[in-house]
């Protein structure tokens, strides 16, 4: 007899929203806030001939990690993209609220968004952009409380837009090599630049702007990992345990790893000329690295100890 | 309003500021009952990218490292984020979320932080700026947007007559001040009949907010009737289940 594929072995890329909690976090221990059953469907999408998800294309909730009491939202990229709109944000926006009132007595030990957006949802731009300001302003709360909040990312839509500032406001990043996480998208840039600035049928280059490879060895990311919940689920259990704090020593050596990186790259066209400078070997097959070949390359240019 | 005609209604009693590279610029103020505030901000409609986002973020740390709690003014007149290659291989994600960690760190350790918007604002660099203040207050001449109209018709397939129909009866995804006003993002609008100077200190005498509010005033001005519902049931939930 066969033993079924266990929830952790699924590919984080392929799974659903709810698929990824139940495989992240301890069996049976997800509770979901606000459920699909209580039908907070956004009320902007009718206009536009769209139809809504009872849960607005986000799941939130709490559960436990190894045991651990800990916060969890994941978009659902294939609904619009995992698109922010009202009623999305404001259901991240409700969680890290109370997990910062939480903090000192019965609150989490973590929060984990496993990020999944193309950014603003455009039917409803306006409530969209003020819950990702609203978002990053609850993530520095709740990060100010003590508590660390990891991004998860590698799934379908990447971390763009908002989606990519939110995940750089986290304590701690990881990705797998599906990720891209970026402001501006390749065809954004492309309809408003042109295709000689961004061709974005291009993928080998989209990837090596904006995806995973080049925000690990960049700095932009802390961890990288293969592509299953199960390796998810372990970053997070390590990254929690030494998350760094939100203040100005945080901010200041931030702020001189980002200058660091615009002194040493600033003039770089694409990745390779990074790696070159990183003296990288073979900078033009890092892209083609197995995710093993990839992992076991040890850079200088990767080291950041802030966030 | 140009920004020399900005900073003489806002500063009459006196201004020295610096313009700095990538449409930055950086200095102090005087507000009537402060004395000497700090200014800096992103003019001239340059577009916020990985240089401009640095030289901000640094000039707010080495604000709040220097311990002195004085108010914090940005002024802006940007545009969208730098639309680049060069800016996303960069990680322009990072820059941006650093400089709104930086104006929230300086609000956390006692700096009133106000954003004044002139010109244009979009997307992520109304967010990276803007937003990330305390208060936003807008002047004649501010154009805050996400995307504009034109984009929006693209990615909704939704022709610009009827979006711009639409936009008459929601404030929900038309560009402008008067929809970001009515969804709670702009604090104040000063006409240009308004003392600045006056507005200002005014603004800066009163007790910071130590919560995010905006979803209630949104609520308030009916421009965002569900935010605040929702983040409150899903947080009341979270309670419940402790």
């Amino acid at each position: 007899m066969s033993n079924p594929v266990q929830p952790n072995e699924a590919d984080w890329y392929e799974a659903s929203a709810r698929e990824r909690i139940d495989g992240l976090l301890d069996p049976k221990s997800f509770v979901e806030f606000l459920g699909p059953e209580q039908r907070a469907v956004s009320p902007h999408l009718a206009q536009f001939d769209l139809t809504g998800a009872f849960d607005d294309g986000i799941v939130v909730g709490r559960g436990r990690l190894d045991g651990q009491e800990v916060f969890v939202a994941a978009q659902e990229g294939r609904f619009l993209g995992g698109a922010f709109g009202e009623v999305h944000g404001a259901k991240l926006v409700g969680i890290l609220r109370a997990a910062r009132d939480g903090a000192n007595n019965d609150g989490p030990r973590a929060v984990l968004l496993l990020l999944d957006t193309g950014g603003v949802r455009l039917q409803e731009a306006n409530a969209g952009e003020l819950a990702i300001s609203e978002i990053v302003d609850a993530v520095v709360k709740v990060r100010s409380a003590g508590i660390p909040i990891l991004a998860l990312v590698g799934g379908r839509a990447g971390a763009f837009g908002g989606g990519g500032i939110i995940t750089a406001c986290c304590s701690r990043i990881v990705v797998s090599e599906h990720a891209r996480v970026s402001v501006s998208g390749p065809e954004v840039i492309e309809i408003n630049k042109g295709v000689e600035e961004f061709d974005s049928r291009d993928r080998a280059l989209v990837w090596r702007v904006c995806g995973a490879r080049t925000r690990y060895l960049t700095g932009g990311a802390d961890r990288y990992v293969k592509g299953s919940i199960r390796d998810f689920r372990e970053a997070a259990l390590a990254l929690i345990r030494n998350a760094p704090s939100f203040d100005l020593v945080t901010l200041v050596a931030e702020q001189q790893r980002l200058m660091e990186r615009l002194q040493r790259f600033g003039d770089c066209r694409d990745a390779p000329d990074i790696w070159r400078k990183m003296g990288l070997p073979e900078p033009e097959r890092i892209a083609e690295l197995d995710d093993d070949a990839f992992l076991a390359i040890r850079t200088k240019g990767a080291d950041h100890d802030a966030r | 309003m140009t920004l020399d005609e900005v900073l003489a209604a806002l500063f009459p009693a006196g201004h020295e500021v610096v313009r700095g590279p990538s449409g930055t610029l950086h200095g102090t103020g005087t507000v009537e009952g402060q004395g000497k505030i700090t200014v800096v901000g992103i003019v001239g409609g340059t577009p916020l990218g990985v240089d401009g986002a640095i030289l901000l973020s640094g000039h707010v740390l080495s604000v709040v490292k220097a311990d002195q709690h004085e108010p914090i003014v940005v002024l802006i007149d940007t545009a969208s984020q730098n639309m680049a290659r060069r800016d996303e291989l960069m990680g322009l994600n990072e820059y941006l979320a650093h400089l709104a960690k930086s104006l929230a760190l300086a609000a956390a350790n006692g700096h009133r932080t106000v954003s004044v918007l002139y010109g244009h604002a979009a997307a992520g660099a109304l967010i990276a700026t803007a937003l990330s203040a305390q208060s936003l207050v807008a002047l004649p001449g501010a154009e805050p947007s996400v995307m504009d109209l034109p984009s929006i018709s693209r990615v909704t397939k939704l022709p610009l007559d009827q979006l711009k129909e639409l936009s008459k009866s929601t404030p929900i995804f038309a560009p402008g001040i008067e929809p970001l006003f009515a969804t709670g993002a702009v604090t104040e609008f000063w006409g240009r009949d308004q003392p600045f100077a006056n507005r200002l200190a005014a603004l800066l005498r009163e007790p910071p907010l130590t919560s995010d509010q905006r979803d209630r005033t949104g609520l308030t001005r009916r421009g965002r009737l569900l935010a605040r519902k929702i983040a409150d049931q899903v947080a009341e939930e979270a309670r419940a289940h402790a």
